[in-house]
């Protein structure tokens, strides 16, 4: 049928004529720009996800090349990280003993400062309050980490620590890397939490208002519940950046790889370890070369594993509104 | 036809053995006096002075914008949380201003209650719900089981819930979620209801259950509704409070009066103020 009517055809109730008016329902031009511009979003989508494949299978050869002399099975259980020694022992317990006292301690720092601020300000701050304290926030977010760094060693090891609460602690420790780390990843958790506070529909607010609850009442069985998981994603990805945050540990917390006991104690991280290899001398191929990829394999699956358990934690206790 | 619906329902009432007419002057429990609602500097509301008559239902009813939400919302100091609201005049629950010193805010709305437009019950179980107002107002109940399934009667709920208490409040149907949040509101025992458009989101079928309910609860509650319906006002109300907003001299602004209250029987046979009967009959609105 062609696209222009011009029969009026056999009379219809009501006796309303089809107008004679041409019409057509092609498009008036070819849209082009929108063809390429869907050819570079599609680009722009393959290449990450491209490169994500890279990174893993560039990390996953080197890794089986690493596993061919050492059994996963040391890897795994042995107490001693000595790569670089003469009597060579390649446990990598020490290096995740290192990265679990530190994230630790900044989940520690992170979550209830993290998520007291994004109480504070969904809740409870004026509007302009809002509007300088959300900004500044996302400011300290953008502070390079080797400033961070500095600040641990420098002032928070020696002065605050040692000088002030008289722990004895030496110049790197995992509790002043772990602090620090805390202090960084605190934006990360009160900005995502806080939006998730905000998203909550007003409705259920008044809704508790209207019963007689108040506000810390409202905030905790009923906004923290609705937006539990926005703000469980908030921790997550501060876990996530703290597991991987390797400026700060690699001056805080110290050089030693060894099973971190105590938080006054030095220690080595997974990354602090990668970090300090890699400058080394290590020739592509080479054992030495390899446990730089079995570490940073190691710090992938680490990665991988609490982002799936937090997916599912997070699927079980949230509340949809 | 109005009147005659008035009538019939009145009858019930009858049957059921209580006292029906509503005396001339109501029997207050809640008394404005020249109560005037500001948004920032805008006027919303103008010295609106009315009674709110116990076991009553009252409705509010005008043009939209005409502040019937706003003076509902001033009553139980719901807009205390809109920044920048301000209530002049008085208004008395049993002779104690709510806007005075010493009064909590949360107090007053424990004991007036509301029931929002859209059914808003929390993302959470039916009875959780149910049980939210009892916990966190920290009143003391021997079986929380027994004041969930009360309030779920009064709601007339009950039945249709009591295998899925457990499940959440969001599988309800618009009409259920409503009475869910009528029986939310009575678990926490208030002694007004206070009810905005409650039936706005609903379909005639659900919307009459609503009304029944209302009917029933003015038995121990005494509720104010606002309502855009006028046969609903007619249905359910024993006074109408007829709002409408005009613009204020010198300024754009459309500020809201209460034009004329008094029992719905004569505000919807007899009007003294045509204003009132234009609307009524559909001419202005
Ligand atoms: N939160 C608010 N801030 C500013 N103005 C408001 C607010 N809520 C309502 N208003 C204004 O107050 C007037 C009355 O509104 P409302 O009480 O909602 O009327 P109604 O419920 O009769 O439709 C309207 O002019 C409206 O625009
Ligand atoms: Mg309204």
């Amino acid at each position: 049928m062609s696209t222009t009517m011009q029969s009026a055809g056999p009379s219809r109730q009501g006796g309303l004529r089809p107008s004679s008016a041409p019409v057509t329902l092609r498009s008036a031009n070819p849209r082009y720009g929108e063809k390429v511009l869907l050819g570079f979003l599609m680009l722009a989508a393959a290449v990450s996800i491209l490169t994500t494949v890279g990174i893993v299978l560039s990390l996953i050869f080197p890794a089986i090349a690493f596993f061919r002399e050492v059994s996963i099975g040391e890897f795994l259980t042995s107490t001693s990280w000595t790569p670089r020694f003469a009597d060579k022992n390649y446990g990598v317990l020490p290096l995740i003993t290192g990265t679990a006292w530190t994230t630790a301690i900044a989940l520690a720092v992170a979550i209830p400062l993290g998520l007291g601020a994004a109480i504070y300000l969904s809740e409870y701050a004026t509007p302009r309050v809002r509007k300088i304290f959300k900004p500044v926030l996302e400011l300290l977010a953008g502070v390079p980490s080797v400033v961070y760094g500095l600040f641990a060693v420098a002032f928070v090891g020696p002065v605050i620590l040692k000088g002030w609460f008289g722990i004895g602690v030496g110049t790197y420790s995992v509790l002043a890397a772990g602090l620090v780390l805390g202090i960084m990843i605190i934006p990360t958790v009160a900005s995502l939490a806080e939006d998730a506070m905000t998203a909550v529909p007003r409705s259920l607010r008044e809704a508790s208002y209207g019963l007689g609850s108040n506000r810390m009442r409202t905030v905790l069985r009923v906004v923290f519940p609705a937006a539990i998981s926005g703000i469980a994603a908030s921790i997550v990805l501060a876990l996530s950046r703290a597991v991987g945050e390797t400026m700060i540990v690699a001056m805080g917390a110290g050089s030693q790889a060894r099973m971190v006991a105590a938080p006054t104690e030095e220690g080595q991280t997974m990354t602090g370890f990668i970090a300090a290899a890699a400058l080394g001398d290590s020739v592509q191929g080479t054992t030495d070369y390899n446990t730089l990829f079995a570490v940073g394999l190691t710090l992938f699956v680490i990665t991988l594993l609490i982002n799936l358990v937090s997916i599912k934690l997070v699927n079980r206790f949230r509340e949809v509104y | 036809m109005d009147s005659a619906t008035i009538s019939m329902r009145q009858m019930e009432t009858v049957d059921s053995g209580r006292t029906i007419s509503p005396t001339e002057t109501p029997r207050a429990v809640l008394t404005c006096d020249d109560v005037s609602i500001y948004y920032g500097s805008f006027r919303a509301v103008n010295e609106v002075s009315m009674d709110i008559g116990l076991h009553e239902i009252t409705a509010l009813i005008g043009p939209s914008g005409c502040g019937k939400s706003t003076v509902l919302r001033s009553l139980n100091r719901m807009n205390d949380l809109i920044p920048g609201t301000k209530v002049t005049g008085t208004i008395s629950y049993h002779g104690i201003d709510i806007y005075g010193k010493d009064v909590d805010p949360i107090e007053v709305r424990r004991r007036i209650g509301m029931v929002f437009q859209k059914p808003n019950p929390f993302p959470k179980s039916i009875y959780d719900n149910v049980a939210y107002g009892p916990r966190v107002t920290g009143m003391k109940v021997d079986s929380m089981d027994d004041l969930v399934e009360k309030a779920l009667r009064g709601a007339a709920l009950w039945g249709e819930v009591k295998d899925k208490l457990k499940q959440s409040a969001y599988g309800l149907s618009g009409g259920q979620q409503q009475r869910l949040c009528i029986a939310r509101t009575i678990a926490v025992q208030p002694e007004i209801i206070l009810m905005d458009e409650p039936c706005s989101a609903l379909d005639p079928i659900a919307t009459a259950r609503i009304e029944d309910l209302m009917l029933e609860l003015k038995e121990k509650y005494t509720i104010v509704i606002v309502t855009h319906n006028m046969q609903q006002a007619a249905r359910v109300a024993d006074r109408t409070a007829f709002f409408t907003a005009e613009a204020a001299e010198g300024n754009g602004d459309r500020t809201g009066h209460l034009v004329e209250f008094d029992l719905t029987t004569k505000i919807f046979s007899n009007p003294s103020d045509s204003r009132t009967e234009d609307y009524i009959s559909g001419r202005f609105g």
